[in-house]
């Protein structure tokens, strides 16, 4: 086994981990014969459902009449509260996660939110269904709810969630933040907003459901296979046995696809109420309420440090509303608890309940807004204190996690500082001048830190009669490369070439996993992948069986070290003297995230990573109907995915290191990491061109132009 | 049904396939649900995407936006048809250039887009040929295989997982010019 990077073919076809080898589902991704969901083709043509959502908020149902709708030619029926096949209540049974609870719909004459399907049109075709939707007539009574979260909220309407994404608590601290606040002599308190954004992965949420009287099976578009059967079971109360998802390709997923959705849901109960295969396809539209969303936050920093540039004081308040009924906080102070050390730390998160749509993580969730407000803080404080931002950090990197004081298993922020600048050319950035005709220039720094988990998965591995090695898992590709690093892993352990293997993913008849999701998937699927080749190898040398199964969970080492990957963004951008708009010219990022397992999979995840980035500081914002609790730019016209000629060159530097404390494999985690810290270098970096601090993100030409007029 | 299901003729990859359908049927459903070709993607459904993108008559087309019955008799390449086209043969796995260039630089993540990425960038590579000006093409009007040209030329084409830095370098390839020059 090798840890060399190797980019030209080793001989004989063989790819060890680490190597730079092509994605092994390529081929299939660029002649169109990936089937994603809504590609899978039956023997019997499927019903195609149709969903009629709500256009109210939070309402009663009075009336649905389906009359005109089941007149349509090719409609053979329309599911609504009064005939949807039973299920269990929403949100049952209380004690499981929220991706495996019941997610029932149709059950009830009311609407929990805007949007909410309020009935689904089954037809022998597109056409007919989308015609017999637009009939069906929907009588609703609107009930009050809360629908805007401001952050001015008074104190009896924030609730501290029982724990924030990821599973740490709330309210964290270390040391006397007041103390240690009241000693500083150079403070910042400011505070940010940040408006709700949406993932809107390119392939819209899709299912195919069938039922044979006895078993379900579903292939939907999904990050997590194991919680889908748990939630469509608890939901139409199933066995869990005759419930199979199946998830070969997914069209991206960004946190969107964690749990089911209504696709799921709707088209199952269409394929139990007619006996007939059901395709939902959720439209682009509706994509904005049933598809869960980032909520938008206010958060208040508050910095204080010695005159000499020593960090004193850390504070990071966060206000956010939590969707009715889905318990979900973003953990917004994650990386205020990670990245540099200090006296006193006071971390707190508050939500405000609000009858919107559901909020869940979104890639990145805590840090990709949080390091928003606090790496912009920082940098106000490196201003503040006239220090160089580079230095500044530098200077105040924490050697222990700060929160708790427990030691790193390896902790690299320090490195991706140096190694960035260098890069970047930070020491030599005047050389570049402050103007390029009618475009103010600026450079911007900020620090990357994202938890590194790991999670229990299975997995299993058996050398078929042709010498081929066949694995199975029920992991996921969401386009992070599992097919290719886990074909690695069989083809390295098992000293096979590479088309030599077969990996087989997303079906729920394999052994489980977590799937992907908080950038654990690589490490966790991947670690117990490599423990069962490693066994089989065991196995044949002492021979043995020709079939193995692995199994991997967090050690003590979770407990024992705090896990992180941190990095290092530097970008320089360009402020429309007149008009404000923003572009971003040249972004560095140098990351550190363990072993890295395949250069080029990693590379582009950090890329996609930094992409979002840009779109989350630049343009994407959700607008909110306050009246109803709908977003109103709700397609990809009104919300603005960076496109093309959004995004410059890129470059990116993986410095990490096998790290054999976060699990079998010596990797951490990188779908999350290049967006960690982007936005804010890009605010900072527009500081630096035109010398006003933009605190309302995304950095659209408005809020840039009144920033910049207030300063 | 039968006096709102005209009778069309697609000429799909080369192949001329008679079909009666829904006037009301778009040309991407038409594709995927008619014809079995899922390989083209729906994204929007609203022009919004790109993910859609066929070629017809050698341009690139939504084919979200547009009715199959508009587009009877017309000469309509997918993503299933590109390797033939680009001369690669028609075996299911024959990769042509820009097929090729896309795995080599890893021009995708999830792939869903993908199929709008390679039938646009085959367009831009004739626009390229051709000399059609941009928005970016520099005043002395000569079009140059630069970064920023793909780049806009490919600025209709949303892809979510980001791969756009990989996209402009496998399209630079194969416009003649190394990564360097596209930069
Ligand atoms: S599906 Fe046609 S442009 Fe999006
Ligand atoms: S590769 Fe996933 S959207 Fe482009």
């Amino acid at each position: 086994m090798s840890d060399t990077p190797q980019t030209t073919p080793r001989e004989g076809g063989r790819a060890a981990i680490g190597d730079a080898v092509p994605r092994v589902d390529g081929p299939k991704k660029v002649t169109g014969r990936a089937p994603y969901t809504a590609d899978h083709r039956l023997d019997e043509a499927p019903l195609i459902g149709w969903i009629v959502p709500s256009r109210a908020g939070r309402a009663r149902v009075d009336a649905v009449d389906t009359a005109r709708a089941l007149d349509v030619p090719g409609v053979v029926a329309v599911l609504t509260h009064r005939n949807a096949p039973k299920q269990a209540p929403r949100g049952t049974p209380s004690d499981a996660g929220r991706f495996s609870q019941s997610h029932a719909l149709l059950a009830a004459p009311e609407v929990a939110c805007y949007g909410e399907p309020v009935a689904l049109v089954l037809a022998e075709t597109l056409e007919a269904a989308r015609e017999a939707a637009g009939l069906v007539e929907v009588a609703l009574t609107p009930l009050p709810g809360r629908y805007a979260v401001t952050g001015d909220e008074p104190d009896e309407a924030l609730e501290v969630p029982d724990d924030v994404d990821g599973g740490m608590p709330a309210d964290m601290s270390h040391g006397d933040f007041d103390l240690a606040w009241e000693k500083a002599e150079v403070r910042v308190d400011a505070t940010y907003e940040t408006l709700a954004e949406h993932a809107s992965a390119m392939e819209p949420h899709a299912t195919l459901a069938t039922w044979d009287g006895e078993e379900l099976v579903v292939r939907v578009a999904i990050q997590i296979v194991g919680s889908a059967v748990e939630a469509l079971a608890n939901t139409l109360r199933l066995d869990k046995e005759k419930v199979r998802v199946i998830s070969p390709f997914i069209g991206g997923g960004f946190g969107s696809k964690l749990g089911i959705h209504d696709d799921a849901v709707l088209a199952s109960l269409g394929a139990i109420a007619t006996d007939r295969p059901v395709r939902v396809v959720q439209t682009r539209r509706d994509l904005f309420s049933s598809a869960p969303h980032r909520g938008c936050s206010t958060q208040r920093v508050r910095l204080g440090a010695s005159r000499d540039g020593r960090l004193l004081a850390v504070a990071h308040e966060s206000v956010m509303p939590m969707a009715r009924g889905y318990e979900f906080a973003e953990p917004c102070a994650a990386s205020a608890r990670a990245s540099y050390a200090c006296d006193g730390i006071l971390t707190r998160h508050r939500v405000v309940r609000a009858d919107l749509p559901r909020i869940d993580s979104m890639r990145g969730p805590g840090e990709a807004v949080g390091s928003l407000a606090f790496e912009s803080a920082v940098d106000e404080l490196a201003r503040a204190l006239e220090r160089d931002p580079v230095a500044f950090r530098l200077a105040n990197v924490a050697e222990t996690e700060p929160i708790s004081g427990k030691p790193f298993a390896s902790f690299d922020l320090r490195r991706c500082l140096e190694v960035g600048a260098e890069r970047y050319g930070w020491s030599r950035r005047a050389e570049r001048g402050r103007r390029d005709g009618r475009w103010l220039l600026g450079h911007g720094v900020a620090s990357a830190t994202r938890p590194n988990f790991l999670m229990e998965a299975k997995a299993r591995v058996r050398l078929e009669d042709d010498g081929r090695a066949v694995a199975e898992l029920d992991m996921t590709d969401i386009g992070t490369g599992s097919y290719t690093i886990l074909s690695q892993i069989v083809a390295d352990t098992l000293e096979l070439p590479l088309d030599r293997v077969e990996v087989r993913l997303g079906d729920s008849r394999y052994p489980q996993t977590a799937g992907s999701g908080g950038s654990f998937g690589a490490a966790s699927a991947g670690g117990a992948l490599l423990s069962a080749c490693r066994r089989l190898r065991g196995q044949l040398r002492a021979g043995g069986g020709r079939e193995a199964e692995g199994h991997i969970e967090p050690g003590e080492d979770f407990e024992k070290y705090a896990q992180y990957m941190t990095g290092a963004h530097f970008v320089e951008v360009g402020v429309d003297e007149v008009t404000s708009e923003v572009r971003v010219r040249r972004a560095v990022g140098a990351f550190s995230f363990g072993r890295v397992l395949n250069p080029t999979t990693a590379r582009s995840q950090l890329y996609g990573g930094m992409v979002f980035g840009i779109g989350g500081a630049l343009t994407e914002g959700l607008h909110l109907d306050e009246r109803v609790g709908a977003y109103m730019n709700r397609d990809l016209a009104g919300y603005h995915l960076p496109t093309e000629r959004d995004v410059p060159a890129l470059e990116v530097v993986m410095i990490g290191e096998r790290d054999d404390r976060c699990g079998l494999l010596g990797s951490k985690g990188v779908g999350e990491l290049g967006l960690c810290g982007l936005g804010a270098a890009i605010a900072n970096a527009v500081y630096d061109a035109c010398g006003a601090r933009v605190r309302r993100f995304p950095l659209t030409p408005d809020a840039v132009m009144a920033a910049r007029a207030a300063w | 049904m039968s006096d709102r299901a005209p009778k069309t003729t697609l000429v799909v990859n080369g192949r001329a396939r008679e079909l009666s359908l829904d006037p009301r049927t778009t040309l991407l459903d038409a594709l995927r649900d008619h014809l079995d070709l899922p390989g083209t993607h729906k994204g929007c459904d609203h022009g919004q995407c790109g993910a859609c993108t066929v070629l017809i008559g050698g341009e690139r087309v939504l084919s979200c936006l547009a009715l199959a019955v508009m587009h009877d008799g017309d000469e309509i390449t997918t993503v299933e048809g590109l390797a033939a086209r680009a001369g690669a043969g028609d075996a299911p796995e024959a990769l042509g250039a820009l097929q090729a260039a896309f795995v080599a630089h890893d021009a995708f993540q999830c792939g869903f887009c993908t199929s709008g990425q390679l039938c646009s960038a085959t367009a831009l590579l004739a626009e390229l040929a051709r000399g059609d000006l941009s928005v970016v093409t520099p005043d002395d009007d000569t079009v140059r295989v630069t970064g920023d040209e793909i780049r806009e030329r490919m600025a209709g084409n949303l892809c979510r997982c980001g791969a756009y830095p990989n996209l402009v370098a496998a399209i630079a390839e194969v416009a003649g010019q190394g990564e360097e020059g596209a930069s």
